[in-house]
Order: C-alpha cells, then structure tokens, then sequence
C-alpha cells in the first residue's frame, strides 16, 4: 500500500510508541511484561472511550470541553440510581447513557442553532454537568451492588492462556475496544462518518455539495455525549464508585491523546487508530515515569505537552510540503 | 416602527452596548443576595480596612479581572489563551521558590516570575504569528506542559512563603481596599492607558475584526498579535503573585485551576465576542465580578460552592445567547408575530 | 430543457438579478458573460438551489420546479461545479465523486459504505471524461486543473442533463483548457446542456453555441456565437454607462513630466506576467481590461500586498522594494481593494474609526489621534466626500455599499498619499455615489495626485483618465493616449485576437 502524507503523522506516531515500549523494556526489567501491558490498557480504557468521543467532534472542526464533567456527572447517577434509589445497575447504566447523550444533542443543537461558538457552549454544559453531578452526590459514593462487583466485573471478565502466565481482560478494556472498533468502521466505513470528515475538512464546500450539515454536526455531538457517558460507566466499573469531582480536565488529556494520534485540530484529518495510538502513548509515558522512579510525575505533562507542539509544528511542515507539490 | 419602543434607537444602543447585560445581572445578584441575607451589602470599617461581603467579592474577584483583563486583548484579535492557569502557577512558583529557597530578595523573585510570564506569553504570540497555529492549539502546549513546568520548579511540594513582606502584601490593604484590589486598579489603568491612549487598542480591535483589512491599511499586525500575548502572560504573571502572596505559598498543582476557563468566561460576559474585533475592558472587569457575586450570592442561599457551577453555567449561556444575533433574530421573529397575534386590528407586517 | 423566466433576486439594497430569462438547450453549449457583479454566480446559485429567487420561476422540460438545495436540482438532472472548486481537500478523488451518494450495504451490514463500488463509480465517471487517475489519490495533492475535472467528473456521477460550470478555466492553463473543451464537445454530443460562465472572449468562442450577456443583473442579450462579433459582445459586457459629469482630462495630457510610480516587468507567478505602468503627478492612468486580465494583480503588486517575483517599481525617481503595505505606505502609496467586504471595512468598528486606520498606522502606534482630532477629521471627510450616515459613530457595516466605498476612499486620503491605487471604485455602488467618486478622483488629480483607475466600465475610464494602460493576459499590450482615449477604441485594444500564438 502507497504512504500517503496525511498517514505520515499516524505512522510517526506509532514509531514514537513502539521506541517507547522498546525503550522501556530496555531500561527495566519486567517492564516488557503482560501484566504492564494489561495494567496499560486497564487504566487508561476510560481515557480511550472519551478520546473516541473527543476524535468525531474534533474531526468535525469543533471541540467538546465538556467531556470530564459529563462523565463525573454519570458516574454519580449510576451510583445514585443504584445505591440510593435500588434500580438495577444495568438500567442505571442504560439511564445514564441516555442522559449522556441527550446531553450532548443539546449541545448540538445550541451551537449549531444559534451559531454559537462549540468552545463557549460545551464550556458551559462542562460547568452544568459538574454543578449537576454535585447536586446529586455531594460525595463519592462507593457502589457495592454485587451486579457492578461480581457479575460486570468479574463474570465478564475474559481469560486470556498466553503460555504459562495467563491474563484476564476486565469489561472496561472489552467496552474499550469495541468503542474503538464501532468508532472505527462508523468513521471509516458509513456515509455518516464520511460527512463527519467532510463538514470538518471544508464547511463550505460541504453545504455546496448538498451535505445535511446542521444533522451531522448535532449527531456529532450527541455521540460525544453518549462516549462521555460511556466513559463514565467504564470510569465507574474501574473505580467502583461514583465520585463527582472525578475527571477533573479529562478532556484536555482527550484532547491532548487526539493531537498527538495526528488528528488536525482544524478538523477534517485523521482517524480512530490514530487516538488509539495517542492514548497509549500518554498512558505509556506514566507507566514509564512511574518505572524511573527517580522522575516525577509531572514530567508526564512537560512530554505530552512537547509531543503536541512537535506533532502539531510537524503537521503544519507536511502541510505546506503538500500545497507545493500540488502547486508544482 | 412599532410603539414599543418610544426611542427605538437610543433603546437598541443600550441593549447593545457591551457590558449592559453584565451590569444589569450584576444588579440582580446583589438585590438577590440583599434579600437573601439582610448584611449583604454592608460594608464595616475596622482595623483601618474595609471589611464586607461587597469587598470580600472584590478582592477574590480581582485575580480573575486581571487575567480577564489579559485575556480581552488576545480574544479581540480572534484568539484565546488556554494557559493562563498554567502560568499563574509558574509565576506563584518561581517567587515562591526563589524567596523561600534561594533566599533572593523578593523584588528580584518577583521581577523573575514576571519575566517568565512575560515569556511564556511571548512564546504563546510567536506560535500563533509566526507557525500560524491556531490559537487554541498553541496555547494548548502551553497549558498542557506549563503546569508541569511549574512542578518542576516546586519539585511537586507545596512551598510556603514565610518572608514576611510578600505575607504583607497579601494581606495589605491600600487606601481601605485590599492590595490585590490595588493591582487590579493598576492593571487595569495600565490596560486603559495602553489601549485607549495609544493606537493599540484600534490596531487590536482592526486585526481582531478583519486581518486582511487590518494588514492593507498598514497596521503590522505580527507585532501586534505578540504583544496582545505577551501582555495576557504578564497579567497572568501578576495573578500568580496575587495568589502566592495571598495563601502564602505555591501550589503547583492547584494555583490557576480553571482560571483560563473563568477569565474567558468573563470577557464573554462582559460583551467581547469570542470572534474577536470591538473589546471591553471594564466589561470584562464587570463579568469577573459578575462571576464572583454569583458565587457568593448562591452561597447565601446555601447552594454549595460544588454545584454552584450549574447556576453558573446557566447564566453563561443566558447572557451569551442574549449576545447572538441568531437568537435575537429568532426572538425579534417570535415577538413581531405575538404582538400582530395579540392586536388583531393590526395587519401583520409582511 | 431548463429554463429560467423572470428570475429576479435582491440582497439588501442590491438588485443582483432583474427579471432574466434564459434557456439552457440540451446539445447546447450556452457561454454565460458578464463582467464581476453582472449576476452570473446569483444566477447559477437560483439554478442549483443555493438561492431561493424572490420572483419568477424555474422550468424543466417546461414544468416549473422549486429547488430548496442542491440535492433537490441534482434530483432534476442539475448538476454544477462551482467557481472555487468545491471538493473535500483531504478526501480522495473516489470519495469525492460519490460524497452523500455512496453506493450502500444493507442494514445487516450496518450500511457501510461500497468502496470497491465507490471506485468503479469514479472511474467510469473520470473515463467518460478521457481521464486516467488514481482515484485513491487526495484530492489536495492534485494540481488544480485536475481537480476542475474531477470535480466535473462528480458532476457528472448522477444522471445529469444539465451541466453548470462556473469559470471552469481560471487556473487552466492553455492545454488544459483545450482538453476540457473537447471533453465539453463530446458531452455535448451526448445530448447535455451545459453552461460555460467564462471572461476570456477566445474561450467563450472556442467552445460556446450560443452567448448570454449579463450586466447589472441584466439579461442584455444572447445570440448565436457565430453572428456576434468580439467589439460588439464587449460593448455589450462593459456597457454604455451614463457618461459621468466629471471634465475630461484629455488636453493637457501630452506635456512630458516625471513619474511619480513607474513600474517595469512585474511578474508574479499565476498573476502577473510582465506589466509596464508609468504615472506622473497629476495624472490619471487607467488599467483596461477584461476579469482576469491582471488589473487588480498589478494594484496589489505595487502596493506590496502580494510579492512580486520579477520586476522593477520606481517611486519619484528611485528603485524601491516594496515588501509590504506599511512600506508601501510610507512612499506615498495607498490602495484602494476591489473586495470591500473582504479586503476593506472593519464591520463593527465605527466610520469614524475605519476612517483613521490607515493614518493611524501611518504615524505609528504611540502617536494616536486624539479623540478631538479623530472627530474633526470624521467631520471633514464626511462631509466633504458627501458620506451618508446616521453619525461617525455608527458600525460601518450599516451604511450602503456606495457610503461604505467614501469612507474607505477617505480612510486613504487622510493619510495624505502622493499616488492613489484604485480598483473598481465604483463597483456595486449606486449612481449618484458613483458621480461622486468620479467627482472627486478628478479634483484630487488636479491637486497633483497621481492616480492608477482600474474599471471595467469603458465609459468610465474614458471620462476619469489622461492615459489607458491594456491589459491581456496578465501584461500590458498597448497605451492609449489623447484622442484615443474612447470606449471603442480601449473595446478594440481589449478585445485584439492575441497576435499569433503571442503566450508563451
């Protein structure tokens, strides 16, 4: 298959990750092991999902502020639903799933019925949802329904033989992947995904060719809101409890996992594998700052922010390379 | 014309006008909390110093007008900056390290924190002037690595300042008022004077309305975008003093939390579209205090400080959509059709 | 067949469209011409949905239809490729040409997409216009000729019967026009109706049945290309506009003087290709021209709003490299943009601002103009140059194009400039403000401005300026001076054949 440029930034993102992986097995022992690997995806799976969400609004050329927030706030309904007011936790879930979106249609519809601008919007509804998640639980409430601990957390966990250590896959890491699967064949794969692509790769030039413009960008923002939910519900199996001031910036890490998997911030370019890409990347820096010792946790933030600048400048290299070679 | 509106003209230019609606919200909430709580609004003389709910508002509010009053000049160029959160911590730990550390003198600790603000901010302009990135992207770096940056500086530890002249200046008051007050009269008299009394501010509001137009009639619109950053650094640099002098110590993890969030917020709130052009100072200084007798207003009445951003949120959005012409144009519909639904002697206009 | 009858749209104060009527014939290439606000693009736009006219109707096959978008005139058989080529930058060609039609799975399959079908569509699309392609390719990395077929070949994807090309050959060049052309032909042949909107003469000829003029919102004529002589569709383009009260300035012409700005073989890569232009104090040199001819290129050239690759300019005598506006400012340059919106008004800042921009860059940021300066200024400018508006401080984007157009004509002469670059001043500006611009590029002429007068108004040239400069093709062909200084005499210069094979 021929390198395009726009796979480029996907491609050097994936050197970046394996020379990290590489470079830590190197330098550690047992860090090229299955249970850092397992470990890897475990604590970043609710990353994953929200990364998933903030990809379609970012390729669309929006952006969603209010992702961490959404998903405190429906983590504490589950927790409410479940351990205050007895509902089975599987229709908790189902409530706040539903809320989640709703959530984010009505952020669409804002934005795109009043032109407002999505920073200013979803700005808001961060600070609604973390208000609302408060009103809720003032505190974080531990859910102990043996539904959430037994039946979702261990039943469905998947065993994994790999030779003489096997593994398990928790549920969050399967909800992970088939987040990442879903998103993937919908962006890449339906003529919904390929709007989404287009409105944000040229507005204009999507309303002249007669795309539903306005339907996409809200279902656009629904599906965050559903993901920021989703997200939730993972972050809630993983911490058993809901917990209103989790997530606090969240989507900024989303963010920061989107640009660095080689999607433009401009929207229109980039894909699914690379945020894929991006999220374990992030999670690998902790893991290996976490391995150092020595190195403090904050150079997490310093790396993240150096590879976003280095992506980003990168990207804006390519760019102008390719406007040459079209001009030539 | 319609009888609405005896002076339809005059009325429309009232309710245009930038920090109308802040001011009218800012009346509310006071009457609000008046009633609320009988001593809302007194203000008692004790120690020298003015003390009440009215200046308390003031002086939490301050640090957020400062980098309000920042952030003004880099939205009316159609920007944003996102790390100005990040840079408060910066500049609270560097004077927090250098006094209490490296045992500097803390006018010199100071003038280092301002100088790194000041450059983080100029680092800021030059990735949006000269990479030509977006200022949400390039801002993003910043605010991303920058608290990281001030970790580093701090080492992770929350430092405490015990020289007792930057005790003093966060507890000082100036002429009744409280210092951090003070500065946000100088700031923002430095604001006023370097927008309105030179032409930066007109080169602003023509870069910010048409870049293309702006660069035609000569304005050099580069060193006009590094500066609108550069200065929203520096103010960002000055709230972290404020919030290093105030609590005494330097926070990394937590000095400038969201601030970037509540400045922007009050600029819009105070009438300065995110899409750039025409800017309000004292709009913006309005909205932050907007934001901060909410806050307080809704502490009367026993909403939490937790959930306190719901209400908040709802304003914001209230206010913003009042500022859309999109929805005063639908409403503008709405009413038109009412009013010819209401007095059916009337034809309706077409 | 697809006719329009009485098509009439406004916008604002601005009739773009006055009751037009035209008939698009299958087997029938109708070459569509008017010079810039003439109405073609707001014509196109009510064929293809994207406006809704105001009055009159829309007939296919002689039933009136209504288009609310593009899908609906696709639905009809009406298919269009804009003037900016309008496809997805970072999509493939495939995706391109089938973009919200995609050939489906069903819903078992979850609808995806058929990229295997998606390719074929595209290819056969691509081969019915003779073009081999890697359909996979982004369309941001082909030239621009490439894309124009592309996005042909996208048009054509549906069943077109009607096929609108907006000023399909602008960033052509010559042999990519000619394989267009005949991709055209053989279209035609097919039993398409197509509609060509060009501004080269040589083109419109070479490929057009028969030619609609449109002027003014105007439907002025169509005829058969073939008994419609070169002058007299020109004349009818540019048009025999009332002959404004402004004195000729042809007499004292002759007297030799120094150049204020004099310009030798300006090139620019796609606009310029070698433009001579002298101007002395006190005299008004006009640029004649058809769209595209590289009048407004040669105005941003010597201003230093676009650099130049090649070429010399000389103010008063001396060899400048003028890099920027600013610098061009501070040699007595100003420049007035065709692109009012665009290039021009600062929207919600007040005339009176609009009005000091300019000077104030000029004397720099830290020598403001003072609020009582500003005001005076304000007041003299307006009154003197007639600008109607409610106050100073009213938002410029409230007053009328022709008001806007003063302040923006005042915004330069408060900067006391010594040469004034003007394009298409009087465009989209109603009559009265027009007579008032001419008035004063006059008086300001007489008071030893020198003036470069862009216009596609013949008549108005002939009446403001001394000298006129052709322009073809992006270089200066010819001068004319004194008597010949006459619309028909600037129609014949435009409207020359190229002497054999002269590019390249």
């Amino acid at each position: 298959m021929k390198l395009r440029p726009r796979d480029l930034p996907l491609l050097v993102a994936a050197i970046v990750l394996v020379t990290a992986f590489a470079a830590g097995a190197l330098r550690y022992d047992h860090f090229a092991s299955v249970a850092v690997v397992r470990n890897l995806l475990v604590d970043n799976a609710f990353l994953g999902v929200a990364a998933v969400g903030a990809t379609f609004v970012i390729l669309s050329g929006g952006i969603d502020l209010s992702v961490g927030a959404v998903m405190a706030f429906t983590g504490v309904v589950v927790a409410a639903l479940v351990e205050r007011g007895g509902v089975h936790p599987g229709i908790a879930i189902a409530i706040a799933l539903a809320l989640g979106a709703a959530f984010g249609l009505l952020q669409g519809a804002i934005i795109r019925g009043f032109a407002l601008p999505a920073f200013l919007v979803t700005l808001a509804g961060m600070f609604l949802a973390r208000g609302m998640a408060f009103a809720v639980e003032p505190q974080s409430r531990p859910i102990r329904h043996p539904f959430v601990a037994t039946t979702l957390n261990e039943s469905a966990t998947i065993a994994l033989p790999l030779g003489e250590t096997s593994t398990t896959i928790p549920l969050t890491v399967s909800i992970g992947a088939v987040t990442f699967v879903v998103a993937w064949f919908v962006l890449r794969q339906t003529p919904f995904g390929r709007r989404v692509y287009a409105i944000g790769d040229d507005l204009q030039g999507a309303t002249v060719l007669g795309l539903p413009v306005a339907a996409t960008t809200i279902a656009v923002y629904a599906i965050s809101g559903f993901l920021s939910a989703l997200a939730g519900v993972v972050f809630v199996l993983y911490q058993q409890a809901g917990d209103p001031t989790a997530c606090k910036g969240l989507e900024l890490d989303a963010i920061a996992a989107v640009v660095i998997g080689g999607t433009l911030l401009r929207g229109g370019v980039g894909s699914v594998v690379g945020t894929l890409i991006g999220v374990l990347i992030y999670g690998l820096i902790q893991t290996i700052i976490t391995f150092e010792g020595t190195l403090s946790s904050w150079w997490t933030r310093i790396v993240v922010g150096a590879l976003i600048l280095a992506f980003v400048a990168a990207q804006r290299g390519l760019e102008r390379v390719g406007r040459r070679l079209a001009d030539a | 014309m319609t009888d609405a509106a005896s002076d339809p003209r005059g009325m429309a230019r009232v309710l245009r006008a930038p920090a109308t609606w802040a001011l009218v919200a800012l009346a509310a909430l006071l009457v609000a909390g008046a009633v609320g709580s009988p001593g809302f609004l007194s203000v008692e003389m004790r120690d020298g110093r003015l003390y009440g709910t009215p200046i308390d508002i003031l002086n939490h509010g301050s640090k957020v007008a400062i980098v309000a009053i920042g952030m003004t000049l880099v939205i009316a160029t159609r920007g944003v900056d996102l790390s100005v959160g990040a840079v408060v911590a910066i500049a609270s730990a560097i004077v927090a390290t250098l006094v209490s550390q490296k045992g500097v003198a803390w006018p010199i600790a100071m003038a280092g924190a301002l100088g790194a603000a000041l450059l983080a901010g100029l680092w800021n302009g030059s990735l949006v002037t000269f990479l030509r990135l977006q200022p949400i992207v390039a801002t993003l770096v910043l605010m991303v690595a920058g608290r990281g940056i001030a970790q580093l500086i701090t080492d992770g530890q929350i430092v405490t300042v015990r020289d007792p002249a930057v005790a003093f200046l966060g507890n000082a008051s100036l002429l009744l008022l409280p210092a951090t007050v003070s500065a946000l009269a100088v700031i923002s008299a430095l604001a006023w004077l370097g927008t309105r009394r030179t032409a930066f501010g007109l080169f602003l509001e023509a870069v910010g309305e048409n870049e293309r137009a702006a660069r035609l009639s000569g304005i050099p619109v580069r060193p006009v975008l590094l500066v609108a950053y550069a200065a929203c650094g520096l103010c960002a640099g000055v709230a972290g003093l404020i919030d290093c002098a105030y609590i005494r110590a330097a926070d990394a993890n937590n000095a400038g939390q969201l601030l970037e969030l509540d400045a922007i917020l009050a600029v819009v709130l105070g009438g300065t579209a995110l899409t750039g052009g025409r800017f309000s100072l004292l709009g913006s200084v309005i909205g932050a205090m907007l934001m901060q007798t909410l806050t307080k207003v809704l502490y009367v009445f026993d909403v939490s400080a937790d959930i306190a951003p719901a209400p908040k949120a709802a304003i914001v959005l209230a206010v913003c959509l009042l500022q859309s012409p999109t929805f005063r144009a639908a409403c503008s519909r709405h009413l038109e059709s009412a009013r010819a639904r209401l007095r059916p002697g009337t034809e309706a206009r077409p | 067949m697809l006719a329009a009858r009485g098509l009439r749209k406004r916008f604002g104060p601005v009739l773009a469209l006055d009751s037009v009527d035209l008939e698009i014939r299958p087997g029938e290439v109708l070459g569509l011409m008017g010079e810039n606000g003439a109405g073609k693009s707001t014509l196109i736009k009510c064929l293809t949905g994207l406006h809704r006219p105001d009055a009159g109707t829309i007939e296919r096959d002689g039933r009136p239809i209504t288009l609310r978008s593009p899908r609906d005139a696709e639905a009809l058989g009406v298919s269009t490729v804009h003037q900016e080529v309008h496809l997805i930058p970072h999509a493939t060609v495939a995706e391109n040409i089938c973009l919200g039609r995609e050939p489906r799975r069903n819903w078992l399959l979850g609808g995806s997409i058929r990229w295997r079908r998606v390719r074929e569509r595209a290819n056969a699309a691509l081969a019915r216009l003779g073009l081999a392609l890697d359909v996979r390719r982004e369309v941001s990395t082909l030239p621009l000729a490439i894309r124009q077929l592309v996005a042909i070949a996208r048009a054509l994807d549906i069943e077109a019967r009607t096929l609108i090309l907006d000023e399909p050959t602008s960033s052509l060049d010559r042999d990519e026009v000619e394989r267009l052309f005949s991709t055209l032909r053989r279209l035609r042949g097919e039993g398409l109706g197509i509609v060509v909107v060009t501004h080269f003469l040589d083109q419109v000829y070479a490929i057009a049945d028969r030619i609609a003029v449109l002027r003014d919102g105007r439907l002025v004529g169509a005829a058969l290309a073939a008994s419609l002589p070169r002058a007299e569709l020109v004349a009818m383009m540019v048009g025999r506009a009332i002959a404004p009260a402004a004195a000729r300035a042809s007499s004292e012409a002759e007297r030799p003087r120094a150049a204020a700005l004099s310009a030798r073989g300006l090139r620019r890569r796609g606009a310029l290709d070698g433009v001579d232009l002298d101007v002395a104090a006190g005299e008004a040199v006009g640029l004649a021209g058809l769209l595209g001819s590289g009048r407004s290129e040669t105005l941003r050239a010597l201003f230093g709003a676009d650099p130049i690759d090649e070429g010399a300019i000389e103010v008063s005598g001396r060899r400048h490299s003028i890099r920027s506006p600013g610098a061009a400012m501070r040699l007595g340059l100003a420049f007035l943009s065709e692109d009012r919106r665009g290039d021009g008004i600062l929207p919600s800042l007040s005339v009176r601002d609009n009005l000091i921009t300019a000077l104030q860059a000029q004397r720099g940021i830290l020598r403001r103009v003072g609020r009582r300066e500003a005001a005076a200024l304000a007041d003299r400018l307006i009154a003197s140059l007639r600008i109607k508006a409610p106050s100073a401080s009213t938002p410029i984007a409230r007053l009328s194009g022709g008001n806007q157009q003063k302040v923006l004509l005042a915004r330069w002469l408060a900067t006391d400039p010594r040469v004034l670059l003007l394009d298409e001043p009087t465009r989209g500006i109603d009559i009265g403000a027009k007579a008032d611009v001419l008035a004063l590029v006059a008086s300001l002429r007489e008071k030893g401005l020198a003036v470069v007068f862009v216009s596609s108004e013949l008549e108005e040239l002939a009446a403001a300026c001394g000298r006129v400069v052709v322009l073809r093709d992006r270089r200066s062909v010819a001068q004319l001076r004194g008597a010949d200084v006459d619309p028909s005499a600037m129609l014949a210069a435009v409207a020359a054949a190229p002497e054999g094979g002269a590019r390249d």
